[in-house]
């Protein structure tokens, strides 16, 4: 999974999630979630979609799809204060 | 299916792959890269590395497919502006390929997008597809034959 697959990572939802399914999972599971579209930066690999993409947050734990062309869309949770406070400022509230 | 419209000849076209468990994709590839290079427009063609090593196996000489670089490195040209196209085409036979192709409509919104759906069960595939684009749908897994008629008959190239 390129650098992903480098960092510590928690499976929420395992490999051949759909995208909807990830993104109903984020909206009912999560009390704070943001939207963004594909092609937005995180953990420096561009995210993949159907936009809106949601993407969760739980402390300081981002949670947020990940597509792989063989496997599909798995729900990855990572812990990252800093990459948190980025999704914060920088994705939207609003589909 | 979407029906042939005239279209101007695209001076530049992307092939975005999907894994290649599906045989079709990559004889379906090389006949897609050829026609279009054939008619004069410039082909590029991203995938993960499996498919890309299949397809530089096939084509040796690269007299189909020139140029090929990885999806993640292709995805992040376009998001910076480096990349652009006239046409897209992805080959879609999973969720993910579905992905790739609303990836690549919100990256690329003024080019032309053409998305070919098939495997097993393209219909429940084309069924999630709820952006604009044309789709071409049809049940291809290891025959590209059908598959490829159609693809003719909406880029209106010869059988």
């Amino acid at each position: 999974m390129g650098c992903i697959e480098n960092l510590k990572y928690e499976m929420i939802l395992p490999l051949g999630a759909s995208f909807k399914e990830c993104r109903e999972y984020v909206e009912k599971n999560f009390s704070e979630f943001w939207y963004v579209d594909p092609g937005y930066k995180l953990f420096d690999e561009y995210i993949i979609g159907l936009p809106p993409i949601a993407l969760g947050i739980d402390g300081a734990k981002i949670i947020f799809p990940y597509t792989k062309p063989c496997h599909g869309t798995y729900l990855l949770g990572i812990e990252d204060e800093k990459e948190a406070d980025r999704v914060r400022k920088t994705a939207r509230k609003k589909k | 299916m979407t029906t042939p419209i005239r279209q101007p000849v695209p001076g530049k076209a992307l092939i975005v792959l999907g894994c290649p468990e599906v045989p079709s994709q990559q004889a379906l590839a090389l006949h897609v890269a050829w026609s279009l290079r054939t008619q004069g427009t410039s082909v590029h063609a991203a995938g993960n590395p499996a498919v890309l090593n299949l397809l530089k196996v096939s084509d040796p000489e690269k007299r189909y497919l020139p140029e090929m670089q990885v999806l993640e490195k292709c995805i992040e040209e376009i998001v910076e502006k480096k990349r652009d196209a006239d046409l897209c085409i992805v080959f879609a036979h999973n969720d993910a390929g579905i992905s790739y192709a609303a990836t690549m409509r919100h990256l690329l919104p003024a080019s032309r997008l053409v998305v070919i759906i098939f495997g097993k069960d393209p219909e429940a595939l084309a069924a999630l597809v709820d952006f604009p684009c044309e789709k071409i749908v049809e049940k291809a897994v290891h025959n590209p034959m059908q598959l490829k008629r159609k693809i003719n008959e909406v880029f209106g190239w010869a059988a």
